[in-house]
């Protein structure tokens, strides 16, 4: 059914954190790992040893330069994880013609039926983030699904029970939990950090939140002792005087 | 938006066949027999050819049925029904003009009605996207329209009717261009909003994610296509609508009607084409790309 939920029950979703990412990529590979074994369709890749590698990805890392307007500030490079932002108010959904794009009612996570998928396209055509990629092979449209297989799994123990992508992130740059539980982490971890929309003016209320790089803390110019410290001696005196000056008179010694 | 054969063949074939069925169900021209069954032999091999070129870009064509269901919120699903319900209800009109000599002037105008939904449902399908800030104007179904119905009466022989619509068509196509040229700008989507550091400084893309292609920018990104744009514009003005213009303006002659007819259709090929390539998706901003 493509018509969307008034509300969901609950909001599943990751908080991304730019300021700790790193950029080592390890939630693209855990993500295309988990789900090309699990639900649905695998993520299939063409040529991936040949000229012209590509494949279907659900979870993508850019890279970008970010230059202050002040003039000797110093430009920043912050990496950006990107993925499904599980929308609430998806267009994805809406215009899917067959009901295979759907937004579920118990935890808002946005999934395809795949085996009502006609891959017409217009879903990835709809979403402005490019979180959806109809893979080559299957000719279904794959998206995340938050590990809709993990999260609610009772075979595996208790902590494997969040997306993959979370649970491998080195850095601790994900954050996986409910955004309608304002005591929840990631509630919690939008508000004190000020977690931000992408695109906010596209309408399509994104329930996954990044959080913004922290200000870079800067260099104070010496220490607060500095002026108390003496030096301990201005002039070499005894046997390091006298090594000083054996040592000047050689060539290219002074200086 | 990378422009697909099967897609520019459809939209504009489709096109001309529902323009050509609004124009006969209304009955600006009511042929019986032989004559009737020439005509709506173009009509629906234009219009069924370019629904059936559309389902080529589908990854299950097989499963197509289904998408008639979600009527409700999708206007590719309304497209699909409103296309088969023209269809059948112009077949029942056709065939009392072809086999009864008899127009039933209530089906032919409920199929007419059918028909140009049909165009407008099409156009939908582009306009609402929100992500392609060029298509998300009202000239674009504006343009679709225009193009169905003044093609149509070019297809139907109907010369005033071809002429001023296509006249309206070439001036709704100008405006189209030039609002599309500001459209990805004015929609206030750039690098910093879709990337939320805007507010720090200046974005710039410095890496992309993967080293080869993918989905996303063979789907979505044509920089390439954009290159001869202006040369092709000017082709495709000419073309499509000013020598049909200059052609029909002239004293009847069917020699004249079938060239101008012939340069319509090459000029409104060229035009969907930069209607796919010109369209910038936003998507593309996360690439540093347009
Ligand atoms: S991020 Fe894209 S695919 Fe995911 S819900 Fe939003 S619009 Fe749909
Ligand atoms: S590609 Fe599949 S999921 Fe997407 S709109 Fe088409 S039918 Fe729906």
């Amino acid at each position: 059914m493509t018509q969307l939920p008034q509300t969901t029950e609950r909001k599943l979703g990751l908080v991304i954190d730019l300021d700790t990412c790193v950029g080592c990529h390890a939630c693209v590979v855990s993500c295309k790992g988990w789900n090309t074994e699990n639900y649905g369709a695998p993520l299939s890749d063409q040529e991936p040893y040949g000229e012209d590698p590509s494949g279907t990805f659900l979870n993508r890392v850019h890279s970008y330069e970010v230059t202050p307007a002040e003039p000797d500030a110093t430009a920043k490079l912050i990496h950006f994880p990107k993925s499904c932002l599980h929308c609430e108010d998806a267009p994805c959904v809406t215009v899917c013609p067959t009901g295979a794009s759907y937004k579920r009612v118990e935890d808002g996570i946005v999934l395809v039926n795949e085996s009502d998928c006609i891959g017409c396209g217009l879903c990835a055509w709809a979403c402005p983030y490019g979180a959806r990629e109809l893979d080559a092979k299957e000719k279904v449209m794959k998206k995340c699904t938050l590990c809709v297989d993990r999260i609610y799994n009772e075979n595996l123990p208790e902590e494997d029970r969040e997306p993959a992508c979370v649970r491998t992130c080195p850095a601790n740059a994900r954050h996986f939990g409910d955004f309608a539980d304002p005591e929840s982490n990631v509630s919690k971890l939008t508000a004190e950090r000020g977690g931000m929309d992408l695109m906010p003016e596209m309408g399509t209320k994104p329930v996954n939140k990044y959080l913004p790089p922290r200000p870079r803390d800067a260099a104070p110019d010496m220490d607060v002792l500095t002026p108390l410290l003496k030096p301990v001696a201005t002039e070499a005196k005894g046997f390091v005087g006298w090594l000083d000056k054996a040592l000047s008179t050689l060539p290219g010694g002074k200086n | 938006m990378h422009p697909a054969p099967s897609v520019i063949i459809f939209t504009t074939f489709s096109g001309l066949g529902f323009g050509m069925l609004f124009w006969l169900g209304i009955g600006v021209h009511t042929p019986t027999g032989f004559t009737a069954f020439a005509y709506f032999t173009v009509a629906y091999l234009m219009a069924v050819g370019g629904l059936l070129a559309s389902t080529f870009h589908l990854g299950h064509p097989e499963r197509a049925l289904k998408a008639f269901t979600q009527w409700r919120s999708s206007w590719l699903s309304r497209e699909g029904i409103a296309a088969v319900a023209a269809l059948i209800v112009m077949a029942l009109y056709g065939a009392g003009l072809v086999f009864a000599a008899t127009p039933f002037p209530l089906v032919g105008i409920i199929g007419a009605i059918l028909a140009a939904l049909t165009v407008f449902t099409t156009s939908m399908i582009y306009t609402q996207l929100k992500t392609v800030p060029r298509w998300n104007q009202w000239p674009t179904p504006a343009l679709f329209m225009s193009l169905s119905l003044g093609g149509g009466a070019l297809f139907v022989g109907q010369v005033t009717l071809a002429f001023l619509l296509l006249l309206i068509a070439a001036v709704i196509q100008g405006i189209h261009w030039v609002a599309g040229d500001s459209r990805l700008a004015d929609s206030g989507t750039t690098l910093g909003t879709a990337t939320g550091l805007g507010t720090m400084g200046r974005v710039k893309a410095f890496e992309p994610p993967h080293t080869g292609t993918n989905y996303l920018l063979r789907e979505f990104v044509h920089e390439v296509g954009r290159k001869h744009a202006f040369k092709l514009r000017v082709i495709a003005f000419g073309l499509g609508y000013a020598l049909p213009l200059l052609l029909l303006a002239l004293p009847y002659s069917f020699l004249l009607a079938a060239l101008a007819a012939i340069a319509h259709v090459a000029g409104i090929l060229a035009s969907r084409w930069l209607f796919f390539a010109e369209a910038e998706h936003v998507v593309g901003l996360y690439y540093g790309k347009r």
